[in-house]
């Protein structure tokens, strides 16, 4: 699988994933999500960036649990649950939010 | 009730993939939320030496997600100080690895703890299910 | 709350035995199969060590893996157990816990 962009084709693997995480750029984010009919806004990215910097400090992509309770802290308690979380990421946070943020599939996720 | 589950790590990184198998297996049962320890014996402790390069070797290194596990609930990293001695390594040669404590306003602490082998030999013989690598 | 330890390494080229011995605890049963039964030799370089543990545990080698090697199993040093498959299973069944020592 491919992304077309910018006159560019970006590597994906099966399940649209990017193949080499060094390509990603906010435009391919915006792609990859405009390609699932989610348009993001601020909400979504925050939790792109906060990815993006967990997996930047840890070098994993963090378990629902994990994210979950780490945006509670981060962004507010009202924030810091699954039903926040899914409203903006319908197919599951961990799954497609780190798609988006050009992430690999969290580890233990299915 | 939780079972208690130690992972014993006895093998230096990179050289073999038993501490990456290790680290993957404990971030993938941390979901079902057990009592996970985590051993570092013999050349294990070198899973959690500070200051790991890999770009040398053409690896991707592993050792920033140790950090990680404290969110995972995973904050008993037993060291044992023998193993530590025999190599020349003393704990100022391991990662600082910390969690916060949600029950404590989320106050840092650490997650290493130093053991002799005595020590070590009882708190593996205390576990429900041992996990070797 | 005894404990099976299972080596599978031999001593001549893995400190497994060793570290085993050093973390085994009075009561327990270390079991040594595969590669390991080399250490379980008379005149071995290990049973001195293994002798020391013999003390107030228990070691026991598999005599498949004996064989395997072409060892007899008068070829083992004295206090080892030699027991087959059957005897493994009787070793796992009779600890509350096994570990293994890779």
């Amino acid at each position: 699988m491919a992304l077309e962009i910018n006159g560019q084709s970006i590597a994906l693997d099966e399940e649209g994933y990017l193949e080499n995480l060094s390509d990603w750029t906010p435009e391919i984010a915006t792609a990859l999500a405009s390609g699932e009919d989610v348009e993001l806004g601020d909400e979504h990215w925050d939790i792109i960036n906060f990815l993006r910097e967990y997996y930047e400090e840890y070098q994993i992509a963090p378990a629902v649990r994990v994210l979950t309770k780490a945006v509670g802290k981060r962004l507010g308690k009202d924030k810091g649950n699954s039903k926040y979380l899914y409203s903006l990421f319908p197919y599951g946070p961990g799954k497609q939010a780190c798609k988006y943020a050009g992430l690999p599939k969290p580890t233990g996720c299915v | 009730m939780s079972k208690k589950f130690m992972y014993v790590n006895r093998k230096a990184p990179y050289g073999t993939v038993y501490a990456l198998e290790s680290l993957e297996v404990v971030l993938i049962a941390a979901a079902f939320e057990q009592d996970v320890s985590l051993a570092f014996i013999d050349d294990g402790v070198y899973q959690i030496a500070k200051g790991q390069d890999t770009k040398g070797i053409g690896m991707k290194g592993f050792s920033a997600t140790y950090n990680a596990l404290g969110d995972y609930d995973v904050n008993k990293f037993y060291v044992e100080r023998e193993s530590l001695e025999e190599r020349g390594l003393t704990e100022d040669d391991l990662m600082p690895i910390v969690y916060e404590d949600e029950d404590d306003d989320w106050a840092e602490k650490p997650s290493v703890k130093i053991v002799s082998r005595a020590e070590m030999a009882q708190v593996l013989s205390e576990q429900d299910v041992t996990l070797s690598f | 709350m005894s404990m099976l330890h299972i080596v599978n390494k031999s001593p001549f080229e893995r400190n497994a035995l060793a570290s085993c011995l050093g973390h085994a605890l009075e009561g327990d049963s270390v079991l040594l199969i595969e590669d390991a039964v080399v250490g379980a030799i008379d005149g071995s370089n290990f049973i001195e060590q293994i002798k020391v543990a013999m003390a107030d545990k228990s070691v026991y080698v598999l005599g498949a893996d004996l064989a395997a090697r072409g060892m007899q199993e008068n070829r083992v040093a004295e206090g080892i157990q030699v027991v087959d498959y059957a005897g493994f299973v009787d070793l796992a069944a009779n600890n509350e816990k096994t570990q293994s020592w890779l």
